[in-house]
């Protein structure tokens, strides 16, 4: 996996956890994969994704099991308001990326429906 | 957290000149150390020393718990910046003769290894080119259940094809309860797996800290932090 080495690689593991979760490919209740597991995948250091695991742990977004291996925790209003999370900031880039072309907030809204209705035929 | 290799003011001094000076480090159990620098900087000397190959001038040096000797070179698998393999061997009699030498030898992860390298075992060094045998002999080093790997340049022949075999090597190989130091000219490309980096400079230790730590207080990566540090060493 492509990380971005100017900002701290365990934040990028949590945000790619955090869309695995708010998209539903790990559910409340189910296994992340091992640390080592995990590290191979994404070809990075095991204690960078232990690391991650740990603030994951701390926002309360994972549990882990002595012995057992860390599991996604809360319920349906965690994954909603990662994913609302999520949606914002996407809406934020597009947003200042309009604004830099001049574009006020009419048709910023309109340009964005438009795409959407589009995209959904 | 045991640290691997404990160093308090190592000083090493050749007759005209001070190889390293007042260097202070240490390795925790399961960390990958980074050791950063141009050229000349004290890179190679310090990792000898670790590896019980050269001795201090003055200061303490710790691998385990002991001086480095012929006890620590059982258990500090080290991977030197030169070819040290004969050229009329071939690459399954350089493992043979690894397993001699060494006690904690897996002929079955040398085996796995080869086969991650795509390199065979009825293959001559003297016939390989200067990437295969830099393949040949990281998987020898690997091949050790060693505490500390100290590598030298591990990546300096390869391609970039190549370079990321050893990584994905590396990285299914790397123990926690092992530590590793590397030096490395490829900083960008290697900077995801270090815990710590060290940077040197004329034998002195100028920056050093834990990589998150240093990308998050500096906001910019490793490598960035390397051109900044080393800027005016280019310029001179």
């Amino acid at each position: 996996m492509e990380f971005d080495e100017r900002a701290p690689i365990y934040r990028q593991i949590m945000d790619l956890i955090k869309r695995r979760i708010a998209v539903g490919e790990l559910k409340v209740g189910q296994q992340l994969p091992s640390v080592r597991d995990l590290g191979q995948q994404v070809v990075v250091n095991p204690n960078t994704v232990q690391k991650a695991y740990l603030e994951l742990e701390r926002e309360g977004y994972v549990a882990t099991q002595r012995g057992m291996g860390t599991f996604v925790s809360g319920d349906r209003g965690t994954v909603d308001v990662l994913r609302q999370g999520l949606a914002r900031d996407i809406v934020a880039t597009y947003v200042t990326g309009m604004r830099s072309l001049g574009y006020g907030p009419e048709e910023i809204t309109t340009m964005a429906a438009e795409t959407a209705r589009k995209e959904t035929k | 957290m045991s640290m691997l290799v404990q160093i308090s003011n190592l000083t090493k001094r050749y007759i005209t000149t001070t190889a390293l000076s007042n260097v202070t480090l240490e390795v925790p159990e399961g960390h990958i150390m980074g050791l950063l620098g141009p050229n000349g900087s004290g890179k190679t000397t310090l990792m000898k020393i670790v590896a019980g190959l050269v001795s201090p001038t003055s200061g303490s040096v710790l691998v385990d718990e002991m001086t480095p000797g012929v006890g620590t070179k059982a258990r500090v698998s080290f991977l030197p910046d030169v070819n040290h393999l004969d050229r009329w061997m071939s690459v399954g009699e350089a493992g043979d003769f690894y397993a001699d030498f060494y006690l904690d030898f897996d002929q079955k992860r040398f085996e796995e290894l080869l086969a991650i390298m795509r390199l065979t075992a009825g293959q001559k060094i003297g016939s390989l080119s200067r990437g295969m045998v830099e393949k040949v002999r990281l998987s020898l080093v690997f091949s050790r259940r060693a505490r500390l790997y100290v590598l030298d340049e591990p990546f300096g022949g390869l391609d970039p094809l190549a370079r990321s075999q050893v990584l994905d090597a590396l990285v299914a190989n790397f123990r926690s309860d092992s530590s590793m130091m590397l030096s490395t000219q490829m900083v960008a490309e290697v900077e995801r797996f270090f815990d710590d980096v060290v940077f040197l400079d004329n034998g002195r230790v100028i920056l050093a800290g834990d990589a998150e730590d240093l990308r998050t207080q500096r906001g910019t990566s490793i490598e960035d932090i390397y051109r900044e540090v080393y800027g005016h060493v280019e310029a001179r």
